[in-house]
């Protein structure tokens, strides 16, 4: 019984190992996630729908599998939560919306698809901001989820659940996704680590779209090499996605314990100047010094627009935005008001109950943005600033392999602190957005804490399709800082 | 003060694919309501569209036999607006990249052949479409069918250089011509697979501006355009002459009124909001491709049409109808290499044979007929086995049971006679039979002769020589 009550302390690499051995039973696992969920999900929220029944009779399977010598390589058994923006077959998908509160799809997002494929239990559904439209998954639909380290604290979003879930040992791994951000800031003020891989690399397929040329899903896990057996499960090229690249997956795992001796890493100088709390300044530039004593190369370069990056975001997202969730619109799936007399009544006031107050905010942007007359002014300036943001990056990768960031200017806040204040919230990305801009992958992993203990992350950007870069990095970075762990009853630090 | 008409013409042609443009449905008429669709065709969460080959290998078809300018890189971009039968709340189409621009197609008009310039082709899906008529329309609900969804169109518009509803209608029928002889669409206005939409504005001759249009929608035969057109350039004099101003705004034509009437106007009008579809990457198109599609580009109508004019000397009319279907064109072009009396073979096609498959609303592929058939009669007509008159009866039973003509005369005994002393013997005794006519004509009405011809054919049962009888009765009732 020991032993159980430490199984959500294993990396996920651990507990597939275990398994493997038939040291512990993927049903075992399971019940024990399950029961943990039970006992100290209600106050952390972080899922939206568990999955009691379904999730053992798959564990049992699993296990079945494994009796019987098929291993469906180094996930197989392992229980995982997923964002409750992928397309589950049979399984509710609301995207955090009262739209979709009641949407059950009729078909697989290739991202599950293909982590079913590889042998994981999925435990649930995890809270999200409204369509991922949000930095404290304080957006959603069925509530706020909190920050295991603080509880009067958000987990940063919109992948909230998913970090939080990770973080209070709810699940051992998860995939979320990234637009601005959202898997690499709530990573970094849970203490996780979270990927976003390069903008083509994982197939959006069933992945519900907020903006199509930023989306891309990733791992939230507790270490550097559970990111990459994830990624490793979710990558590839999906013809159903004609955005997925047909570059072949690396056995990303093999990068992780590389000496980092030569590897050139940039300092962007517009990433260090005001508004960064003291601490997270303090601490990114320790794993600075960190990755000099393991042999990097330290240099400073420049990303000269990266101060139009949020506002060039603030046009593209909303406009894609804008029209990507036209589809809901009461006709065919999802919520629908009553009462309406006529098709215009219905839309309307279908989309005036359905959507929450940023989610139409963001519409409202995105509309305005692509407006007849408006265009050029906003969505085609927009697109040329990316252009510029995307250069900025690509000069700055002739001088070095990778780059060096804090991930949030700030720590977490607190539970409804920045909701009034959307400008202030939108600045919580501000470091993460000029990635998705360039479509470049990036990784954030805990490197310190504040005053208040909370944790600080670390932003590590690479090139297109060199995942492989940060992990390697980020792997070595973390064997002298060392994981984060997972968060206690009082949300102070448990010891594994 | 004269008038002179400034038509655009904007089609919409449904393109003959087995799937549809952005996902793996089939693109079948006629299934129960809702049964070609999948989670992408009805715009569920988290789908993306992926682009069909072959509909990009048909725009290229129809690019190249307009002489378009491909582009080598076109944007797929979205048309944002709400409606039921729309499933993302926008349409898939292209705005400021089109696949082809450029191109032209030529008429033949009364005053000698006219280009019309083609301002771009592009790609784009359908809409579903909303079922709130007959049984529903009594209901406080409408259905929707989403079976057409996402079938995929092309797009042709014309520049305004159409100044006359029958220049219209010419441009119509022969771009309908072309789609049809490229096998990349059916071409049937009535049934929605060839649609089009008028710009319509009038001007004082020599005028070189524009005056203000007016859409036209909802025409769905080709002489229903005509007359849409026709009135819309009539009603809008008519709006000037009496001091008024023609309003920017989208008619309908009223099929059952004769007129159009005004649907919205400008102030109505959408703001699309397109931009460039992020779901979808830039289409890229090489030499190779274009050279591909190049090679199966067959001989279009008008070439045809000319060739025919001039390979078998039959007139324009001829050529025209022959080379409304690529079938017919076929098909007549073999009979001639049989049997070289193309203008016969022409006149048989154009009358007997075309009436039988209008009637039958078939295609001539699907008859019995060969062009061996056709060659056959003709054949048996010129050599004076038959009369014309037998031809016709013996192409009936011909179209009715694919039997080889030859064998029918002479099993049927329809050989015509040729035999003067028989046919004078004939002839002798209706004149005899006649004395009245006879003397008719004697006294110089020549016009009699019908009379006498008529009966001699009916004595031998039609079979008599048609030549001869004439001759043998001229020469027995001369005095």
């Amino acid at each position: 019984m020991g032993r159980t009550m430490e199984l959500h302390h294993l990396t996920l690499e651990d507990l597939a190992a275990y398994l493997r051995r038939k040291e512990v039973t993927s049903r075992e696992v399971t019940e024990h996630y399950l029961s943990r969920i039970h006992t100290h999900d209600e106050e952390i929220h972080s899922y939206v729908t568990v999955l009691h029944d379904e999730a053992i009779r798959r564990a049992d399977e699993m296990d079945a599998a494994l009796l019987r010598g098929e291993v469906r390589g180094p996930r197989h058994g392992v229980p995982i939560g997923l964002k409750d923006i992928f397309c589950t077959g049979g399984i509710l998908t609301t995207c955090g919306s009262r739209i979709l509160s009641n949407f059950v799809p009729p078909y697989d997002s290739t991202v599950y698809r293909k982590l079913a494929d590889a042998g994981t239990v999925l435990l649930g559904k995890q809270n999200m901001d409204e369509f991922a439209m949000g930095s404290s998954t304080e957006t959603s639909h069925f509530g706020a989820t909190k920050n295991p380290w603080d509880r009067g604290r958000i987990p940063g979003g919109s992948s909230g659940g998913s970090a939080a879930a990770v973080a209070a040992g709810l699940c051992p791994a998860a995939v979320g996704t990234d637009t601005g951000g959202s898997i690499r800031q709530p990573a970094s003020l849970c203490g996780a680590v979270g990927m976003k891989p390069t903008y083509g690399r994982v197939s959006r397929f069933g992945m519900i779209a907020f903006a199509s040329s930023l989306d891309q899903a990733g791992p939230i896990t507790k270490t550097v090499k559970d990111a990459a057996i994830l990624l490793e499960a979710i990558s590839g090229y999906d013809p159903k996605d004609s955005t997925s690249v047909d570059v072949g997956v690396p056995p990303y795992r093999e990068w992780c314990g590389r000496e980092l001796t030569g590897t050139r890493v940039g300092i962007p100088k517009e990433y260090f100047v005001g508004g960064i709390q003291p601490e997270v300044d303090r601490e990114v530039k320790r794993a600075i010094a960190a990755l000099e004593r393991l042999g990097c190369e330290i240099v400073e370069v420049s990303l000269p627009h990266t101060d139009y990056a949020l506002a060039c975001y603030y046009i593209v997202a909303p406009a894609e935005a804008s029209s990507n969730l036209a589809r809901y619109d009461g006709v065919r799936y999802g919520y629908r008001s009553e009462g309406h007399s006529d098709l215009i009544g219905m839309y309307r006031q279908t989309r005036a109950d359905g959507f929450g107050v940023e989610v139409k905010r963001r519409i409202m942007l995105g509309t305005y943005a692509l407006s007849a007359g408006y265009y050029d002014a906003f969505y085609g300036k927009a697109l040329r600033v990316r252009t510029l943001i995307k250069r900025d990056f690509l000069e700055a990768f002739n001088a070095v392999d990778v780059l060096v960031t804090p991930t949030s200017p700030t720590t977490a806040f607190r539970l409804g602190e920045k909701t009034e204040d959307p400008l202030t919230m939108y600045l919580s990305d501000v470091f993460t957005i000029p990635t998705n801009l360039a479509g470049l992958p990036g990784i954030s992993l805990p490197c310190g804490r504040d005053e208040e203990n909370l944790p600080v992350g670390v932003q590590i950007i690479g090139k297109h399709f060199r995942e492989e870069d940060l992990i390697m990095v980020a792997s070595a970075l973390e064997s002298v800082l060392g994981a984060f762990g997972v968060a206690g009853e009082s949300g102070a630090r448990e010891e594994s | 003060m004269g008038f002179e008409a400034v038509i655009g013409l904007e089609v919409h042609a449904q393109l003959k694919t087995d799937s549809k443009i952005f996902c793996a449905c089939p693109t079948a008429f006629g299934m129960r309501a809702n049964s070609n669709t999948c989670p992408v065709c009805t715009g569920q969460p988290g789908v993306l569209p992926v682009l069909n080959r072959k509909v990009v290998d048909f725009a290229l078809k129809a690019a190249l036999a307009t002489e378009s300018t491909i582009r080598r890189e076109s944007i797929f971009a979205r048309k944002n607006y709400f409606y039921p039968d729309l499933p993302k709340g926008y349409q898939i189409s292209q705005y400021e990249l089109p696949i082809a621009e450029g191109g032209f197609i030529e008429i033949d008009t009364k005053e000698g052949r006219k280009r019309i310039n083609l301002t771009r082709i592009h790609m784009e899906e359908d809409a579903g479409k909303l079922l709130h008529e007959a049984e529903f329309e009594q209901s406080h609900f409408s259905l929707v069918d989403f079976n057409r969804t996402a079938v995929p169109l092309l797009e042709i518009v014309s520049e305004p250089e159409i100044r006359s509803p029958e220049e219209g209608g010419a441009y119509l029928r022969m771009l309908r011509d072309i789609l049809v002889y490229l096998d990349i669409c059916d071409g049937n206005m009535e049934e929605g697979s060839f649609r089009c939409d008028a710009n319509v504005s009038v001007r004082p001759r020599g005028q070189s501006t524009f005056g203000t249009k007016t859409e036209l929608k909802n025409m769905n035969s080709f002489r229903n355009v005509e007359k849409a057109l026709e009135y819309e350039i009539g009603r809008q004099i008519r709006v000037i002459d009496e001091g008024g101003e023609v309003i920017q705004e989208t008619r309908l034509w009223d099929v059952a009124a004769d007129k159009t009437v005004s649907m919205r106007t400008k102030e109505e009008a959408h703001d699309y909001r397109y931009f460039p579809d992020p779901d979808l990457v830039p289409l890229e198109i090489d030499e190779g491709w274009i050279g591909k599609i190049r090679e199966s580009i067959p001989e279009l109508p008008l070439a045809k049409r000319d060739r025919f004019q001039r390979e078998y000397s039959i007139p324009a009319y001829d050529s025209e109808i022959l080379c409304q279907s690529r079938a017919l064109a076929d098909f007549f072009e073999a009979a001639v290499a049989m049997h070289g009396n193309a203008k016969a073979i022409s006149n048989l096609l154009m009358t007997e044979v075309l009436r039988e498959l209008n009637r039958d609303r078939v295609d001539i592929t699907e008859t019995k007929l060969t062009p061996a058939h056709i060659a056959g009669i003709v054949k048996a007509t010129d050599d004076g086995v038959i009369s014309g008159k037998i031809g016709k009866e013996i192409f009936q039973i011909v179209y009715q049971t694919g039997d080889d003509p030859v064998k029918i005369i002479e099993e049927k005994g329809l050989r015509q006679v040729s035999d003067e002393a028989a046919i004078e013997k004939i002839a002798q005794k209706v004149i005899d039979d006649h004395p009245g006519e006879a003397m008719t004509y004697r006294e110089g009405k020549k016009g009699v002769l019908g009379f006498f011809v008529g009966q001699v054919m009916k004595g031998t049962k039609g079979k008599a020589n048609p030549a001869l009888v004439n001759e043998i009765l001229k020469k027995l009732l001369e005095p």
